[in-house]
Order: structure tokens, then sequence, then C-alpha cells
């Protein structure tokens, strides 16, 4: 009619517009899940990032920090140029200044160092996937003092399995998505494994499988759980072992699987006072023994087709008497300590719930088997026509970890699936290749007296695996050898070294003063600090006597404007993970998963548009500068001009053995062990940046005992040799540093410790209250207050992303609906929150699904007025909150002065979630969260950030200009 | 042209959404907003986005509620975008034609370049579903991925909205809601999809699948009730014969 | 919902102008007002200039105004669009009308037939603006039999306020005029009674269970937005007025939209009833002026008081 023409011609949608001029494939790292992306590249800019459907991790999907990449590739937070600090510390005053002359400094500072005492330069490196190269690099230089960042993390994930059934959970292990009938998963929000997680879950539920999740917080994948226990954080491994009492008191254990390939039947001296008391009997050639009923003799526990006793008192040849490992872990969990009732108000789960699942557990492993018809043979040549496996699945992660009892509580649970039957056996927990390895695995840590020289690479990796006393990194008289006193007495097994101990120890100057902290990718001065305020005191306090910083050199790598870029005197500027070569390798955390090993790399997708350059290749330069063997050829040119991408074809760690395992060999047929291959990288390139084997069916259960994959896995380099890998349910390793506790053996600890070790290096896992809370009055600060990872966040640096910062742009503390209500606390209300240490001021929220003690938050979502380039007034600096303000690194004294570290006796795993507070409503005020910290100003080099943000304008511009 | 189409093909194009396997994990959210920001209705913009008060156009945005309480108590996260409904006001009242319901396949669309940005149709909209471009002056809002689903410069699996594709956990589905043959269709038949506000009237196409109710595992044979001695409980242990 | 200036100003400009119009040409028709050229310049003039006001303001809100033209074409489904058609369409009567009674001096005959055609187009058109709020089902303190009525009544009421003052000024005859006022501002008043009434007392059929179909699980609270900051929705829907100001500003609404003008209405009656025509006028200014000042706050409150389905994702109890 009259006006419809008023309305214009109907809209002519174009509904296949050209979408890129180019794809490229690379590795996502939004976060260090190491999915595959698509990159589309349209007009030269980026257009969109996809999940690459080919890539074995994440099969095509994309979370919510993947989707939002080209956010963070144009952060306004980006550094630009290389800078040299010329205000005091934390002023942010700086000069930009040439690669050239950043070099030099860099190179004079530590060669100096390394030509008096290598181990005045302490390297610690952050979220990473370089540890292969940085950790060579740092044995290069000749320092011990070198980790990552695992020792705050999930060290005691890593160590707990490690030691107990030679793999871990962590991104190392995954549940059997396929196959598994109920899955108990304890303390994950996100895990590393975050999209294979979610995509497991929805297969899990799609099955009509049942998901026990346990954790204090109703959240994320407690939300999708059938089942969710509320606990109280901390008291895991009570609930553990009152599961394990259960079935022991049934009788309702597989006791085959216990026999075939765990140390239950081996045979432990029951001498007490002995020197070698609660160790394994052995041979004369060291082979444990077990009792064997068909001879009714002793005999070698790891030969085929013994029947050994489980329980019983045996003699040994000496006459003294030995017990099976079954028997001593048996009559302990069968104790009443260990009894649902007794157990029940400490966790905060019921005694009838925890009957329940125990009832279930055993229902679903011994009635509802899973059985695959796939053929395999044994360790011992034995053929079975069945993969047959107990369909539970355990998954954990930090919520397990971030305690003080963590590493037992890891045990425990291994131990729960070790009774069932159910690791790496169709249906249950499944080790991810490189695992399993022996227990414990090879390397130890170098770093002793004889090892570390001026001017020398030090003859050994920085980080490895202790076998008992003598392997500890300490001086005679006890005193720690590496600045975070990682294997000394206070963190025996730290595995990963104790990263959250380095700033404290350099400023101390305990065990001694270092020269140089260079930090990579790790934002110390912030969100993995404890004690923030403290660190940044530390890192910013003079020697009064000579006027120098106590710390006096801080070199710097990150790609962003974050709170640490302040408080280094010099800053190398790196590539955003789009402009770079990176690896994700065999040798560090790769992307197998449980049915074939995979590696990748990421490759330059766009060039930088900024005097930036990537770590990896400022690392080898500076390696060839300082006249490191490995990187310098003897003619003393570079040995890697092309830096990273060079050194990731042409390094070998052995003969054979690269960064790579794809396409190896001259010609690129081999994989796993082959010469160098020139053209390895554009072999990854077409592939689409991974390289992934897949196993043979009958290789890829009971991987543990499994010959054709044992077999594999020496080819491969994975393992020593094709012996099957015992799992330890009593550990040796433990009881050997309880003997030295006990006065055995050359290496002892300290007397003040000794009643320590002897306590916390039980050879069976048991449960303790968290240190936190034994050491101050619970009834001042009655609650537990712990930290969940967000899942469209990553750490800090999330927040620069114009799309992320939208979903998180500030926290708040969640607060169970009936405490609230008893504390007066609505929505939204302010509240001061106070522990030993210090006190914030938050808002709260009140929730329903949160453990009735318990506060939590989001982590790391708070940022410093000032940082990464956001508006000093934004959100996340004026009403976010960290924790950190509230957790120091060392626990309150104890009557006899003494304090304890904030972590893990035996791993040294910072204990973030031990932390205990106290709550108060309190008035607004100014409507900000406290502490403020003085804003930071800019540094230079940064971007102007936009009022307005247009992304995407210019496609559909020029696309409707082209119609 | 804001009538709604006389004659439609029958063709119901929309989402399915699982509410049982939704983790909240904003993966369909981030991604839906990439992919438009350079898509049919680009860009998606994003004002103050450094600063104070972030804020920008997202067709696709994820809640977290809490229902019921105690045992019966359940944390459910839920995505909420434009249900494409099949008598929507939102359509109906824009003055000027901008807003229109496709008769081919059902997809609500703005045409940006007639809209006058009079804001109408998000008044109308009870979902939330409509999202205002203060920078363009226009309204925006889901277009269920139109220049994808049809795209033939893409491969046919990934001819699905962003959102579908990328979700991790499988939460989301997308097809013919109007084909009662269709894979959704059985999804929804299945597991009880219900409507968001039947009582407007605006007949939704997007379906919901609401949380499952626990599975219940077979009464597991309750465990040895007896409280027994350790030792006693070893000896059952003593006589058992294993080979290793 | 936002109350925003922009509508407000247009919904109060163009109702009492249309209000005028209607009373105009209806007076005229039935021949209750001479053809003066005073008269008739300044009440249309000031009719047109109040509805040409209004509808200039409305544009402001738009994100496109130069495309407004567009919001013609769709009269066939829209509610603004068809006040707008009807806006454009009075002007024709209105404009015969003002050209008989200005230029021709004529209000009669085939002039009184315009001048009753753009009375019905007046009211039509402000039926229509109370149409495109009545017609919006998300939000039920509009979705409602009570808001129709409410802007015609008021729109009367202010229009003819408006009227009494230039009857006054004019020196001409208002006793119907005056009465007219009193009648509109009782039935407006009562009007707008009802209407909170039914607010206060009822509340929509949505609810955060129907919202979310999570109702079968339990009662329904929101844990998390999606997005910590406000957005548009926020903004634009998400307007919340306490209790308490509302409980006010409905009090000034009452007293300045209602109580006073009927007040100073029949102040005004009682001034005719002396003859006292300087006095009857300045009562009918602050009439006038009175009920000017209340529609205004009525209008915020209408906005300030609306829920829209929309918050029940964002935390709201009811809609
Ligand atoms: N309260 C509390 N605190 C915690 C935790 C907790 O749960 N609760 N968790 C702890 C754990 S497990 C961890 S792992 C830590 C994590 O804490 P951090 O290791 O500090 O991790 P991020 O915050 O991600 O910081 C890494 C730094 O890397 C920089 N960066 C990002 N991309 C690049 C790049 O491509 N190159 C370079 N050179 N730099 C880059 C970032 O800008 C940032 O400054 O936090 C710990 N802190
Ligand atoms: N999106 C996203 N993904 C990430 C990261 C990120 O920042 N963002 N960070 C990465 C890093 S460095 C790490 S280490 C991993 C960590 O991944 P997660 O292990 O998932 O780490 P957290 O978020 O610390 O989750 C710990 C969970 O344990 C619960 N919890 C706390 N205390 C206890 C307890 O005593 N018992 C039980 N049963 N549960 C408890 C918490 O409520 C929380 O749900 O995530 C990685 N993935
Ligand atoms: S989980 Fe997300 S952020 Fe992490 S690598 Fe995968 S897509 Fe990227
Ligand atoms: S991507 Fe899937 S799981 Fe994540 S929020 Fe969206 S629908 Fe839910
Ligand atoms: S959800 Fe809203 S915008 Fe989408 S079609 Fe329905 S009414 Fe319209
Ligand atoms: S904002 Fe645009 S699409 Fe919406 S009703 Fe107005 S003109 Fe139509
Ligand atoms: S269908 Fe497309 S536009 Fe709509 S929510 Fe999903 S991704 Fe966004
Ligand atoms: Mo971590």
């Amino acid at each position: 009619m009259a006006f419809d023409f008023l309305a214009g011609p109907p809209e002519a949608v174009d509904t296949s517009p050209h979408i890129s001029d180019e794809v490229k494939t690379t590795t996502c790292y939004m976060c260090a899940c190491r999915c595959g992306i698509k990159v589309h590249l349209k007009d030269g800019q980026i257009r969109y990032i996809e999940g690459n459907r080919a890539h074995p991790v994440n099969k095509g999907v994309l979370c919510a920090k993947g989707s939002a990449g080209i956010m963070q590739h144009f952060s306004p937070a980006r550094l630009s140029k290389p800078l040299k600090r010329v205000g005091p510390r934390g002023s942010g005053e700086f000069q930009e200044i040439e690669w050239p002359e950043a070099f030099a400094i860099a190179t004079q500072w530590l060669s100096e160092i390394r030509a008096r005492d290598p181990r005045r330069l302490a390297f610690f490196t952050g979220r990473d996937q370089s540890q292969a190269l940085t950790g060579f690099w740092a044995s290069q230089f000749g320092t011990p003092n070198f980790a990552a960042h695992g020792g705050f993390c999930s060290v005691n994930m890593a160590a707990g399995g490690i030691y107990t059934i030679g793999g871990s959970f962590w991104e190392f292990g995954e549940p059997d998505w396929e196959h598994a009938r109920y899955l108990l998963m304890f303390g994950v929000a996100e895990d590393h494994d975050s999209n294979p997680i979610k995509t497991g879950l929805s297969k899990l539920k799609a099955r009509g499988a049942k998901f026990v999740s346990v954790n204090p917080v109703r959240t994320g994948y407690s939300a999708v759980a059938d089942e969710w226990l509320a606990i109280r954080p901390g008291t895991d491994g009570l609930l553990v072992l009152a599961l394990v009492h259960e079935l022991l008191k049934a009788d309702r254990v597989d006791l085959d699987y216990l026999v075939r390939y765990t140390n239950a039947p081996w045979l432990v001296i029951a001498a007490p006072g002995a020197a070698d008391d609660g160790l394994f009997a052995r041979d004369g050639s060291g082979e444990p023994l077990c009792w064997d009923k068909a001879t009714g003799r002793l005999a070698s526990a790891l030969v085929a087709n013994v029947q050994p006793a489980l329980a019983g008192e045996f003699q040994l040849a000496d006459g003294r008497k030995a017990v099976p490992a079954f028997q001593l872990m048996a009559a302990r969990y069968l104790d009443p300590a260990y009894a649902p009732d007794r157990v029940a108000e400490a966790t905060g789960v019921a005694a009838d719930a925890i009957r329940r699942i125990a009832a279930e557990l055993a229902h679903v492993a011994f009635e509802t088997p899973v059985v695959l018809d796939v053929a395999w043979v044994d360790w011992a040549g034995r053929r079975h026509d069945q993969m047959i496996g107990r369909p539970v699945s355990v998954h954990a992660m930090r919520g397990i970890s971030a305690h003080s009892n963590g590493f037992h509580t890891c045990r425990a649970l291994h131990l729960l699936q070790m009774l069932l039957g159910a690791i790496d056996v169709p249906g249950s927990f499944r080790y991810k290749p490189p695992f399993p390895r022996p227990i414990p695995p090879a390397p130890k840590p170098a770093g002793h007296a004889h090892q570390v020289e001026a001017g020398k690479p030090m003859a050994g990796p920085p980080l490895g695996f202790v076998t008992g006393p003598e392997d500890l990194l300490v001086e005679a008289d006890g005193t720690p050898r590496r600045i975070d006193k990682a294997f000394s007495w206070e963190a025996p097994i730290a595995a990963h070294g104790l990263m959250h101990m380095v700033i404290a120890n350099a400023h101390a100057g305990d065990p001694y003063p270092i020269d140089t902290l260079f930090m990579y990718m790790a934002n110390m001065g912030w969100n993995s600090a404890m004690n923030v305020a403290g660190t940044l005191a530390m890192l910013t306090d003079r020697d009064p006597a000579t006027g120098e910083y106590k710390i006096p050199h801080i070199i710097y790598s990150d790609a962003f404007f974050s709170e640490t870029v302040p408080y280094a005197d010099l800053v190398l500027p790196d590539t955003t993970y789009l402009e770079r070569w990176d690896c994700i390798s065999l040798l560090d955390r790769p992307i197998s998963n449980a049915d074939g090993p995979g590696d990748a790399i990421r490759q330059p997708v766009v060039a930088p548009d900024r005097d930036v350059r990537p770590f990896q290749d400022v690392l080898i330069e500076l390696g060839h500068r300082l006249g490191l063997p490995a990187f310098s050829n003897a003619d003393g040119t570079a040995k890697f001009p092309a830096g990273y991408a060079d050194y990731l074809v042409g390094h070998e760690r052995t003969p054979g053995v690269g960064s790579l395992a794809g396409w190896r060999g001259k010609d690129g047929t081999l994989y796993g062990k082959g010469a160098a291959n020139p053209d390895q990288l554009q072999r990854y390139v077409a592939n689409g940046c991974f390289w992934k084997h897949e196993l043979a069916p009958e290789q890829r259960y009971f991987k543990h005992a499994n010959r054709s994959y044992l077999d594999w896995a020496v080819g491969m380099g994975f393992i020593p040799d094709a012996k099957p890998i015992v799992l330890q349910l009593y550990s040796e390793v433990m009881q050997k540093f309880r003997l030295a506790a006990d006065g055995h053996g050359p290496v002892q600890p300290p007397d003040d410790r000794r009643q320590h070790i002897r306590t916390y290096f039980d050879p069976l896992p048991f449960w303790y209250a968290p240190f936190e809370e034994s050491r101050i009055d619970q009834a001042r600060y009655p609650l537990h207050a712990i930290t969940q990872r967000p899942m469209a966040m990553y750490h800090s640096w999330g927040s620069q992303n114009a799309w992320l910062r939208q979903i998180h742009g500030h926290n708040r503390l969640y607060v169970n609906a009936k405490l609230g209500a008893k504390l007066g606390l609505a929505d939204d209300d302010w509240a001061e929150v106070t522990s030993h240490h210090g006190r914030i001021k938050v808002q709260v929220k009140l929730m329903e699904g949160v453990n009735a003690d318990t506060v939590w938050t989001w982590n790391a979502v708070a940022k410093r007025s000032g940082a990464w380039n956001l508006d000093p007034e934004a959100a996340e600096a004026r009403k976010g909150f960290l924790l950190n303000h509230l957790i120091s690194e060392l626990l309150p004294a104890d009557a006899a002065g003494d304090r304890l570290l904030n972590a893990d006796p035996v791993t040294g795993q910072a204990a973030w979630y031990d932390l205990r507070v106290r709550l108060e409503k309190v008035a607004p005020g100014d409507a900000t969260s406290e502490p403020a910290l003085p804003t930071l100003a800019l540094v230079p080099g940064v971007a102007e950030r936009p009022a307005m943000l247009r992304y995407g304008a210019s496609f559909r511009r020029r696309r409707e200009a082209g119609r | 042209m804001t009538a709604l189409p006389a004659a439609n093909s029958g063709k119901k194009l929309g989402l399915v959404i699982d509410l049982d396997t939704c983790v909240g994990c904003h993966a369909c959210a981030v991604n839906c907003k990439q992919w438009n920001s350079g898509g049919h209705m680009a860009p998606l913009t994003d004002t103050a986005p450094y600063g104070a008060d972030a804020a920008g156009v997202w067709f696709n945005r994820i809640h977290s509620f809490e229902a019921g309480e105690g045992a019966a108590g359940r944390t459910v996260h839920f995505p909420r975008s434009c249900l494409h409904c099949e008598t929507p006001a939102c359509v109906t009242v824009c003055p000027t034609g901008a807003s229109y319901k496709r008769a081919e396949d059902g997809i609500v669309l703005v045409n940006e370049a007639t809209c006058i940005g009079c804001k109408l149709c998000s008044w109308a909209c009870p979902y939330g579903a409509r999202e205002f471009d203060d920078d363009s002056g226009t309204m925006k809002k889901c277009t269920l991925c139109i220049d994808r689903i049809y795209n033939t410069n893409l491969a046919e699996v990934d001819r699905v909205p962003a959102c579908v594709s990328t979700c991790p956990a499988n939460a989301r589905h997308f097809g013919d809601l109007g084909d009662p043959n269709s894979a959704v269709s059985r999804l929804v038949r299945e597991r009880g999809g219900y409507d968001l506000m039947p009582e407007l009237d605006y007949k939704p196409v997007n379906k919901y699948l609401p949380p499952r109710s626990r599975p219940a595992l077979p009464p597991a044979k309750p465990l040895a009730p007896a409280a027994i001695d350790t030792a006693s409980a070893l000896l059952r242990w003593v006589d058992r014969a294993l080979s290793r | 919902m936002h109350p925003a200036a922009s509508v407000i100003i247009f919904t109060t400009l163009t109702g009492a102008g249309y209000g005028l119009l209607v009373w105009l040409g209806l007076f005229a028709a039935f021949g209750l007002l001479p053809a003066e050229f005073g008269f008739g310049l300044l009440a249309l003039a000031l009719a047109l200039g109040l509805v040409s006001a209004g509808l200039l303001a409305s544009t402001a809100h738009l994100g496109h105004p130069e495309r407004a033209w567009r919001a013609l074409s769709q009269w066939r489904t829209s509610w603004l669009s068809r006040e707008g058609v009807m806006a454009l369409a009075a002007y024709v009567p209105a404009g015969l009308f003002a050209i008989g009674w200005v230029f021709l001096g004529r209000n009669d005959g085939i002039w009184a037939m315009f001048g009753l055609v753009a009375s019905v187009a007046s009211a039509a058109t402000v039926y229509c603006t109370g149409m495109i709020y009545a017609s919006l089902k998300p939000v039920q303190r509009w979705c409602n039999a009570w808001v129709v009525p409410g802007y015609l009544l008021l729109a009367l009421m202010t229009g003819a306020l408006l009227l009494n003052i230039l009857l006054h000024l004019f020196a001409l005859q208002g006793g119907s005029a005056i009465g007219v006022a009193i009648l509109a501002v009782a039935a407006g008043w009562a009007a707008k009674r009802g209407y909170w009434r039914f607010i206060d007392t009822t509340s929509a059929a949505s609810t955060p269970a129907s919202a979310t179909g999570l109702g079968r699980i339990g009662a329904v609270r929101l844990l998390d937005a999606p997005h910590t900051e406000e957005n548009y929705l926020l903004k634009e829907m998400g307007f919340q007025l306490a209790r308490k100001h509302a409980a006010k500003l409905r009090r000034i609404a009452e007293l300045a939209g209602f109580a006073m003008p009927f007040a100073l209405s029949l102040g005004v009656l009682w001034a005719n009833s002396l003859g006292a025509g300087g006095a009857g006028l300045a009562l009918a200014v602050l009439a006038a002026l009175s009920a000017a000042l209340g529609v205004a706050v009525e209008r915020w409150l209408f906005f300030g008081e609306a829920k829209h389905t929309v918050m029940l994702y964002y935390g709201a109890g009811r809609a």
C-alpha cells in the first residue's frame, strides 16, 4: 500500500560472504590447554580464529578465551620496545632502548655471575611451555636456581602421582571419557585440559554415566554433576580414606589388580629401630620380595606367576619379620578412625553419602566391568583375550593440590584407584604418553656442590626426582643449596621448585644472596605472589649500607604491561602468541592424549608491528653471547642463528631425541627418535602444526604392564627399559626420609626438623589438618577462603582483553546464604575479610551452592590500578580484589618460634587454599575494594587505549563495497 | 517488512540449548562476538573497552542461576540469545520495516540500512535479545549466523552457527525445528524441550532442554554392614590365592 | 524502563497539543467558539506548535533521525508507525481548519467539519501513542487496559486547561471550557489512580521461573549476570526506582497533576462567577502549568515504574 515504498527495498543478505584470503593453523595460547586453531586472515588482518577440527586436543571447539585471541593480539597493554629502568623500582620510569643495548646489559650482568658463581642467577619462569628450553639453558648456564611455576601450581598432583603410579592427574592423564561409568572429580574448576574435560563430561553425561563432583563450590563442572558433595576444604584425604575404609571392610577391592600391578604384596621389613625398618625386603640383586604361596617361600615380587600373599607375617632369610605392604595398608584404613561416621563432621559430607558412594563405586567397578574385545599381551608375555576394566574414573586438581596436605591426599586418591583396579584400564583414569614412567623416573636434580662450577654448565637438569635423602641438594649442615630451598629438608620432593619462595629468599639472602633474578612470564608482583605488598616491598628494598637493592638486578620478559613490569630493571618485550614459533614438546607438557603421544608448535601467523622479539630467540641469542656451549659452535659462531626455529629442529637432547617427535630422520619418515630433519617445521605446518601418533588398540590400556606399549615406549625414549611399572601404594622413598629422621643414613635432617620429617614422610597416605588451621585460632578465623579459575579468564592476562573483561570486570566474594544471613550480609554489601596475615575489603554475593564454612572468589580478576593500560578507575581496580593479600608465604610462628612454609611439607607446593579468614560487614565507604595499592604509571611504548572499539567494521565496509 | 510472512516455508531454523550439560564457559558468547564482529552485522561495537564502564554489543550472553534449595538445589548456566520467535512482536512493532522475519527459514533479522534506531523492538522483545549499537545508531541482534549456515565458502560441517560449532560441552544444537524428524526436533521431544515465557505467546523457535534428573544407580548392594575388627578382616585375605 | 527525557517531553507536549486540538475542533463544531482571528491564530499555533515540538523532540531519541520518514511505512502492524502516520495525517484537517479560521475567518460549515476531523485525528494519534505502550507484552505495567484511557484523558485534560487559558486571554465566554477542564482533570485523576492501583495489585504472568523454565526445580535466583558491568539492556530496561521515591513522585504527580489543577480550576470558576477575569486568567495559567509539571512527573513515573521481563534474567523477582 501507499507508504510501503518508504521502507526501501528488502535487505539483500549475502549468505555466502568470502571469509578469508588465507587460513593459517597454529596452537592457541590464550591458556595452557594447547588447542589447535585456524586463524583466518582477511585483507591482511585477523578475521576469525576457530578451533581446528583435526586437532587431537580440542577437535574443533574453542573456549571463550581462545575465541578472544584477536583482542589479546591487539591489546593496548602490549609492550613495544626493550626498557631500561631509569627511576626507582616501581616508578614506571623507563627508557626505551634498542635490542643491542638490552643484550649488552644482560650479557654483562650474567657473564660476571657465571664467571664468579652461577648460583647467583635465579632464573624462574611462569606460564610458558618452553621449559625444555629454559631448563636446559639454566643448566648450560650452570645454575641450579631454575624452576617454572609448578611449585606453586600443582606439584602435589605431579609428585603425588609420579611417586605413586608413575603418572599423574593434571594434564598428564585423563578419565576414559569413552567408557567410564562413574566419574569422581575432586577440586576441579577448569584445569589445563579445559576443552577436553568439557567435551568429555558431555560425552559421559550423554551415556548416562554418573558424575560426582567433590567441591566446596557448585559452579561450572559441579553444576552439571549428578551429585555434588560440598566438602569442607582440605578434608578430601579423610573422605577418600573413608571410602577406602568402606571398601576394605566389605572386601570389595580388586585383589587381582593389586597383586599384578601394585606393590601390595611386596614384603616390608618389620624391624623397629633398624636402618632398614619399613623398607622392602629385597633379594641379593635388589629385587623386592614377596611370599609365594605356591611354593611357601620367599620369591622375587617382580616375576610372573608367583602367588604372593597379601596378608600374614613372614620370616626373611635373616630371620627378621616382614609383612606385605597390603596388610600394613589394610590395617591402617580399617581403623574405625576412618569410618564414615567419624569423618562426616570434619568433611561436611554425610556418613550415609560416603557409604552410598563407596557402594556405588564397588558396584560400578565390580558388577559392571567394561570388556573390550581387544587381545593384548602383558609384560610377562601372557596373552589376554580381552581388556577388562573397572569403569570408575577419578580426576583431581588444585582443590587437592593447593593444600598443605595435598601430596598425601593425592596419594590417597591413587590408593583408592588401585583398590578399585581402576588405573589405565578401560573406563578408568588413563595415562597420557610419555607416562607412565618408572617410579620415580630417572633424572635427579643437579646442583650438588660438585656439580656447580664457575663458567661451566651444570652436569644435569636443575629439576628432577629425588629417591632418598642422599639426593637432596643440601650442605652438610642441612642448609639448602638452592635459592628456593627446593630439595632441602623444607621441601624434599620439590620436583617443580618453589617459585613462590624465590623473592622472599633472595631478599633475605637466605640461604645466600643472589645477583640477578631473571623471570619470564610470571606476574610475581601481583597474582602469583603470596603476600603481594610484602613481595613488592622485597623487590624495592635496599641494603641500608650500600643503598643498593637487596635483589640487585631484575630482568623480566613479559609481552604486556603487567603489574610486575615496573619492578624490573631490564624489560625484554615478548611477542604475542600469533607472532612466534613455540613448541609444545614431549619433553615438557605435550598434547598427548591417552590414545597416543602428540606434540605441537606455534608458527608466526602475523609479523610483529613492534620492536619485540620472541623470548626463546632472545634466550638463545643470550646463550650464545654468554658462550654457553650448547648455543655456540666451536668457532664461536651462533649455533642457532635463526633462533628458536633453528633450535627446535637442530637441538638434540640425547641422540635422536629433540624438541619435536614428529617427522624425524633426514627424510621425515621417523617419529620419536631419529636424526634431525631440516624440513621438520614445514611438515608440522603442513599437518596443522601438530603431530599425533595413535597407539594400536592393544597398546591403549594397561600401559604400565603392557608388553607392546612398554616396548614401543622404550623405542620412543620415554622409559629406559620395558620392565613393568609397579604402582607404589606403599612408598619406600617416603620411608627412607623417615628413617633419616630416625637417625639413619649419611644425610639426616637437622634435629629441629626430625619430628616434622618423621610425621609427614609416612609411606602410606594419611590425612592431617592443613597447616594454617592448626596454627591459628580457628574461632577467630572460622571460615575457609578459596579461589576458582573463571572459565573465561586466564589468570591476570585476560583483563587486557576487551571482550573477556566485560565478562569478569570485577569479582565478588561468594558467601553461603545462611552464613550471610547470620552476618547480616545482603548481595553487594561490603565486608572485611581478615586473615592472620592481612585484611581486605570486598563486595559480597550470597549463594546456596557453597559449603557452609567457605567463602570463595574468582581468581586473578582484580588488577592493580594503572596496570595493563586499563583506565586507573577500571572496575578491576576499583572493585576487584585478590585473596593473595591475605595469604602469607610463611605461617604464624608456633610456640617455639618456628615459621613453617605455607606449603606442603613433602613437595613445597604453595598452600593457597589453606587460607582461613573471618568475615564482617562494613560500611561501603567509597564503595571500592581495599587495599588499593598506588596507581602504576604507564610504562613507555604502550599504545593509546581507544575509547571505542569497532573491530571488524572494516571487513564489512570492504565486503559491501565489493558487492 | 514487519508484517510476519503470511506464507512461510514451514522451515524454522533455530537452536536447542541443553541446560543439562552447559557448564557456563561463555565460549559460545565470545565466539559469537568474534564471528559477528566481522560478519553480517559488523561491528559489534565496544564502548570504553579499556575503561571504567566497558560495555559492548553481544548477541549471546551467559547467565547463571540457582534454583531450589538443599539437596534439590542446582546451579544452572543459562545462555540467552535471540529465539527467532514465530510470532515476535519485535518485528511487528518496528515502524520502518527494518526488522523482519524471513519467510524462507524464519530467521529474524534487522536491516541496518533502514533502521532508525527507535529501540522499540528491544522493548518488544521479552528476552532481551536485541542489542542497540550506540555507535552505529542501529539495532543489532543474533543473525543465527546467516552468513555461516548457508555459506558455500565453508565446508559443509562448518555451516552451523559459530556458537554451536565452538561449544566444548556440546550443549548447543542447530537445525530445523519445523521438521518433526530433524535431530533437533527429536531431541526436544526426547528431553522435554521447552519454551521460555510461553505465556507471552511469542512462540520461540529456540528450545531449552531442562537439567536432567539425576540418574539413579541400580541400588548398589550395601557394603558389608557388619562391624568387624581389623584382625578378623585381615584374616579374610590370608588364604586368598592370587597370581601375579 | 529508563525514563528518556525526549520521550517524556514528546508525550507531554503532543498530549497537550492534541488535547487542545480535540477541544478546538469540538468547540468550533458546536459553535461554541467565535471565528476570531487572534484567538484562532494563537490557539492553533499553540496546538500545532506543541505537537510539532513534541514530534521533533521524539526524534532526538532515534539513532538515525534523518531516516525518521521511514517510520511511516509499517502502519499495518506497528503502532509507532501508525502514530507517525496519524500525526502527519492530523496536520491536514488541522491545517485546513486553521486556514478557514485564521485566513478566512470561518470555523463553521465545511471548516467545522475539518475541525471535527482534526479532533478525531488528534485523539487517534494519542490513542496510537497509548497503544505503543499498551501493546508491549513484556511490560505488564504498560500492557493493560488503563494505559490508553490514561493517555487520552491526560491529553484531554491538559488540552482543556490550555483552552481555558486562551479563552480567558481573549475574554471569551469560558463556562463550558472550564467545566470540561474540571471534568477532564477528575477523569484523568481517576484513570491514573486506577492505573496505579492496578500496577500495585497485579503483577506480570512472567516470573523468573517462566523466564528460565527452571521453576520446576525450585525458586529461581540469579547467581551471576553475564557481564559484571552494565550493558544496553540494563541501562534501557533495568531502570530501578526505589519504592520510597516512587511514592513521593506519585504524590507530586497527584498534587501537581490533578489536585492543584482541580482546585485551581474550581478557583477559575469562582473567579469567573465574580467576574474577576484577571484572577481567572491567572488561576487558569497556574492550573495549566501545574498540570504540565504533574503530567511530566507522571510520564517519568510511567517509565520509571515500568518493569520489563528481560530483568527477570538479571535478578528481578517479578516483572
Ligand atoms: N589466590 C590465588 N593465587 C594464585 C592461584 C590461586 O589459585 N589463587 N593460582 C596460582 C597458580 S596455580 C598459578 S599457575 C599462578 C599463575 O600466575 P602467573 O604465573 O603470574 O600467571 P599470569 O597471571 O598468567 O601471568 C603471567 C605473565 O605472563 C605474561 N605473558 C602473557 N603472555 C605472554 C607471552 O606471550 N610472553 C611473555 N613473555 N609473557 C607473557 C602476562 O602478561 C603475565 O604478566 O597463580 C598462582 N596464584
Ligand atoms: N580458564 C582458565 N583455565 C585455567 C587457568 C585460568 O586461569 N583460567 N589456569 C590454569 C592453571 S595455571 C591451573 S593450575 C589450572 C587449575 O585448574 P583447577 O584445578 O581447576 O584450579 P582451580 O580453579 O584452582 O580449582 C580448584 C577447584 O577446587 C575447589 N577446591 C578448593 N579447595 C578444595 C578442597 O579442599 N577440596 C576440593 N575437593 N575442592 C576444593 C575449588 O572450589 C575449585 O573449584 O587451571 C588452568 N586452566
Ligand atoms: S582451552 Fe581455550 S584458551 Fe586454552 S588453548 Fe584451548 S582454546 Fe585456547
Ligand atoms: S559454549 Fe556451551 S557450555 Fe559454554 S556457555 Fe555456551 S552453551 Fe554453555
Ligand atoms: S527473541 Fe526477541 S528478538 Fe528474537 S525473535 Fe523473539 S522477540 Fe524477536
Ligand atoms: S530500532 Fe530499528 S529495527 Fe528496531 S524497531 Fe526501531 S527501526 Fe525497527
Ligand atoms: S547463532 Fe550466531 S549470531 Fe546467534 S548467538 Fe549463535 S553465534 Fe551468535
Ligand atoms: Mo597453575
